[in-house]
């Protein structure tokens, strides 16, 4: 019972970064609704199933992946927000202070 | 019908709505965003899978599917900013 | 020494992973976990014996509560600005500066920026990181960074550096 309520409340999460990720105007304001909700739903889904199987086999596999998830998401945000500045993606027409512009030349 | 098989078509649905991202990005870096998102929605779906089926291994293709779509969304953000592999 | 903390961190991954302790498996995950320590530590720890103090461990707790908890609140933020119906964003890129010397502390303190509300780390360039910011409510450097980089610096700094 638990473990559907930790898995609803991450697929409510998810809800919430996908309609961001259509709804919000440049990259890397998708970016970040994308990778927050993507991520801590997809940790809460992986509690879920922890708490479901156990400290047995498949429930360990869980908790492993979920650390990876987590880093391997934060890394991955960094990465991409850096190439699409690298890359000449300009912020959108709300953005209020660049002080990246300089350096990135 | 069970609720934790609604879950898991409500997931799908939404890997489904990345889809539309990746098609109408209007630039590159819309469309990576998109398709690292989807990745970690696909792990979310492989978890309600070996839930449902009671099969643990799904949960394996997860995490291998973590460390590929990580390793992938690093090698296009390299591409993107115009660098060779090994700088 | 650093040789030997890739060793057994790679080693402990691979019996949790595997979840089997017969003789074979044993070889096999010591030789795969030694051919890694030996070819990447020089990527990793500068300064081994870091491991033997144990009260940076009960810091680590801390700090791990402590980014859940931060967690959680930037799942709401992001829910907020997403579902309402105006938007209310303010993007922008700031620059922030830094207070930690290792480069593994440096690398925590950008994941977890990326973790907190509304903040993306984009670049570390010499001792300054720069940071977009969904929502940049002050023009004040010092007020900002406090916001931003104050929350987990001085448990980053007791843990990592």
């Amino acid at each position: 019972m638990v473990s559907t309520i930790l898995i609803a409340i991450g697929v409510l999460f998810n809800l919430f970064g996908c309609i961001g990720l259509i709804r919000l105007p440049d990259v890397y304001n998708r970016l970040q609704s994308a990778t927050k909700c993507g991520t801590l739903g997809t940790c809460s889904i992986l509690a879920g199933a922890l708490i479901h199987f156990g400290f047995m086999d498949a429930g360990i596999k869980a908790l492993i992946a979920i650390p990876l998830l987590f880093f391997g998401a934060t890394a991955a945000a960094h990465a991409l927000v850096r190439g699409a500045y690298h890359f000449g993606v300009k912020l959108g027409d709300k953005s209020v202070k660049d002080d990246y512009k300089d350096i990135a030349k | 019908m069970d609720l934790l098989e609604i879950l898991l078509y409500i997931q799908i649905a939404l890997s489904a709505s990345c889809l539309f991202r990746i098609i109408r990005g209007p630039s590159i870096a819309d469309r990576m965003v998109a398709i690292d998102i989807f990745g970690v929605l696909v792990v979310g779906i492989c978890a309600i899978l070996s839930i449902i089926s009671e099969r643990g291994f799904i949960l394996d293709i997860g995490i291998a599917w973590v460390m590929l779509s990580f390793i992938g969304t690093l090698t296009l953000a390299k591409y993107l900013s115009g660098k060779k592999l090994n700088e | 020494m650093r040789y030997l903390a890739l060793f057994i961190l790679t080693f402990l991954f691979w019996l949790l992973l595997t979840l089997d302790v017969s003789l074979v498996n044993l070889v096999v995950g010591a030789v795969v976990a030694l051919i890694t320590s030996l070819l990447f530590s020089k990527y990793f720890f500068d300064k081994g014996y870091k491991f033997l103090q144990l009260h940076r461990y009960f810091w680590l707790l801390v700090y791990i509560v402590i980014l859940i908890w931060e967690c959680i609140k930037a799942n709401f933020d992001v829910a907020y600005r997403v579902l309402h119906p105006a938007m209310p964003i303010k993007p922008g890129i700031v620059k922030v500066k830094l207070n930690l010397q290792s480069d593994f502390a440096r690398a925590m303190l950008a994941n977890s920026i990326t973790m907190t509300p509304g903040t993306i780390a984009v670049d570390i360039v010499g001792d300054d990181l720069y940071i977009h910011w969904i929502y940049v409510s002050s023009e004040d450097p010092e007020e900002y960074s406090q916001k931003i980089a104050g929350r987990f610096e001085k448990y980053i700094k007791k843990t990592f550096d």
